[in-house]
């Protein structure tokens, strides 16, 4: 082994920290994804202000349902957001990240000139992977927090009452508002992967970024439809309002860790496809 | 492993591709020299660029075999491209991203690269194409001209032992043609092999050692450029204010098919040393105002070559 390759074994590593830094500027530091962050954001503080217009109306009810107790306490507007955004918005938003990964170098012609630098088809594969993984939590934190610090600035922080009724302290609340907004990045990321392999069977963004979404929305409908009941398990959103699951005392975690079970199994499938679809693939754009 | 270059930066044997119902390569046999400026020639639409992607193993021959550096392709693609800068159909680059900063993506992207060194290789590759003024600038206002320029410096990031470069003057001005033209010598002398299509005969003329032709997916030629060139008849120009007495002339010596023009008479001279028909001239008391040889031009052979022009392939 020469110098020259021993130095090009010890980089590798190196190597793909470095493309994927370059990979989260890329992804972050376009004016139209960052719009996009703040859309998010946006949503979740037009919720807030819309439950504390009607809030000044009429006084709050004493229900257990979410929105009504985010009059009582911000924290819950953390919680809420997700539970609101996870229906469309943080799906369209990775549909968009992940009709990028693929489709968009392919449309900009840059996708050769990645494979030439060279990057192997798979290390390119996984790295667009792990920045969707990343704009996925990225966004269900943005909501997350967006919807925290707009409740507390609305409706003032406190105690929250659980689901089940017992108090939960300020620190416990956020920590499980936390792991509520991980799961939902879990979901994400997993409908991501199957944005990646969409985005690996077409040169146009648009054209993926559309697919993806539409597979999305058609997995709620068909969520919604009773007489596919036998189906629903299956279906990778399903489970995913289960996020409230972890405002129970104690945290009931049986639909949850399934819901990640399935995420897992829809990520590594879809992930599997696209490698089987890009690996071969001819790159003629 | 051996320190010795291989005999052939490229090769291929048998290297075939078809899109749909249309035979894009067929049965490719090249043959690139370490150290020769190859020109890869063919009219628009002859298979050169889908040659260029099998090479570089961006899209997969539907049969036949390649090398780069002496490695088989596809597979030696990881330990063979860094050593590979390549200019494939036309620049391409994150608009909203700068100069630099396209740059800066591709050296992150090979994993060879050492990052220490990024930032100093980046401002020397661009100022070498002379895009040091425009660094900061966003792709995205780039003239065709100077988005060129980036993708020639994107192959630049790195010495390299073999250049391919698709059209590389593309979109230049007569000034930026000459630059490249300069720069292709430039890199040659530094000892790199350098491969460069192009449908310009004139360009690869002035740049090349060695030519291959492409038409309608075949290699119809292969060769250093003066074997090419020998193979077609040479021809010669009088100038003389009595065009038929030469044609008698001309006719006795045996040239096949004397033209008369305006004060003048063209033909082929074939194995006729010019003096000889000069002389001849002369004796048979006709006015020489000028008599030229004309070395075949490539556009000439490869006329000669295919029977046809230098059109564009269905």
């Amino acid at each position: 082994m020469s110098a020259g390759e021993a130095t090009a074994v010890r980089r590798r590593g190196l190597g793909t920290g470095r493309l994927f830094g370059s990979e989260l500027g890329l992804v972050f530091g376009r004016r139209r994804n960052q719009v996009g962050l703040a859309t998010l954001l946006g949503l979740v503080v037009l919720v807030g202000v819309a439950l504390k217009v009607s809030a000044m109306r009429r006084p709050p009810s004493r229900g257990g349902d979410l929105m009504t107790a985010v009059a009582g306490n911000g924290i819950y507007l953390g919680f809420a957001g997700l539970t609101i955004e996870i229906a469309l918005f943080l799906p369209l938003a990775v549909s968009v990240l992940a009709g990028d990964a693929v489709a968009g170098e392919a449309n900009l012609g840059t996708l050769r000139y990645l494979l030439l630098a060279p990057v192997s088809r798979l290390r390119l594969l996984a790295i667009k992977a792990a920045a969707l993984a990343v704009g996925s939590l990225i966004g269900a934190l943005v909501v997350a927090a967006g919807g925290v610090l707009t409740g507390v600035l609305l409706f003032g922080a406190g105690p929250l009452v659980s689901l089940s009724g017992t108090q939960l302290s300020v620190a416990d609340g956020l920590w499980r508002l936390t792991l509520a907004a991980l799961y939902v990045a879990a979901g994400l990321a997993a409908l991501g992967m199957i944005g990646l392999f969409i985005s690996t069977l077409t040169e146009q963004p648009i054209a993926a970024t559309v697919a993806t979404a539409m597979v999305g929305t058609l997995l709620w409908i068909l969520d919604a439809v009773p007489q596919l009941d036998w189906l629903h398990p299956w279906l990778l959103v399903d489970r995913w309002p289960a996020l409230v699951d972890l405002l129970r005392e104690p945290v009931f975690l049986d639909r949850i860790i399934a819901g990640l079970g399935v995420d897992a199994g829809y990520a590594a499938l879809f992930f599997v496809l696209a490698w089987l679809r890009f690996r071969r693939k001819d790159v003629t754009s | 492993m051996s320190s010795a270059a291989p005999e052939l930066a490229i090769g291929s044997e048998g290297l075939s591709k078809r899109f749909g119902r249309q035979q894009v390569v067929d049965d490719l046999a090249l043959a690139v020299p370490t150290g020769s400026v190859y020109g890869f020639i063919g009219p628009n639409g002859s298979g050169k660029t889908t040659t260029i992607r099998m090479l570089l193993g961006l899209v997969r021959p539907d049969a036949g075999t390649s090398t780069l550096l002496g490695e088989s392709m596809p597979h030696g693609a990881g330990r063979v491209l860094p050593r590979v800068g390549a200019l494939v159909e036309g620049p391409a680059f994150h608009p909203y991203l700068s100069g630099t900063a396209n740059l800066r993506r591709l050296d992150a992207a090979d994993p060879t690269s050492d990052p220490s060194t990024a930032a100093s290789r980046i401002s020397a590759a661009l100022d070498r194409v002379g895009l040091g003024a425009a660094a900061g600038k966003r792709y995205r206002a780039y003239s065709l001209g100077m988005r060129q320029r980036l993708g020639i410096a994107a192959a630049l990031l790195h010495p390299r032992d073999l250049l391919v470069l698709d059209e590389p003057t593309n979109g230049l001005d007569p000034q930026g043609t000459r630059e490249v033209r300069h720069l292709i010598a430039e890199l040659a002398a530094d000892g790199s092999t350098v491969f460069v299509s192009s449908h310009l005969l004139a360009e690869v003329e002035q740049l090349c050692s060695h030519v291959g032709v492409m038409l309608t997916g075949r290699l119809v030629a292969q060769g250093p450029l003066a074997e090419l060139r020998a193979l077609t008849a040479r021809r010669f120009r009088l100038e003389t204010p009595d065009p038929p007495a030469a044609m008698g002339i001309l006719e006795q010596l045996g040239v096949p098919d004397p033209m008369i023009g305006a004060g003048e008479v063209t033909g082929t001279l074939g194995d006729l040393p010019p003096e000889t028909v000069v002389a001849a001239l002369v004796a048979g008391g006709v006015a020489v105002q000028a008599f030229t040889p004309v070395t075949a031009t490539l556009e000439d052979a490869f006329v000669e070559l295919t029977g046809e022009g230098f059109d564009v392939s269905g």
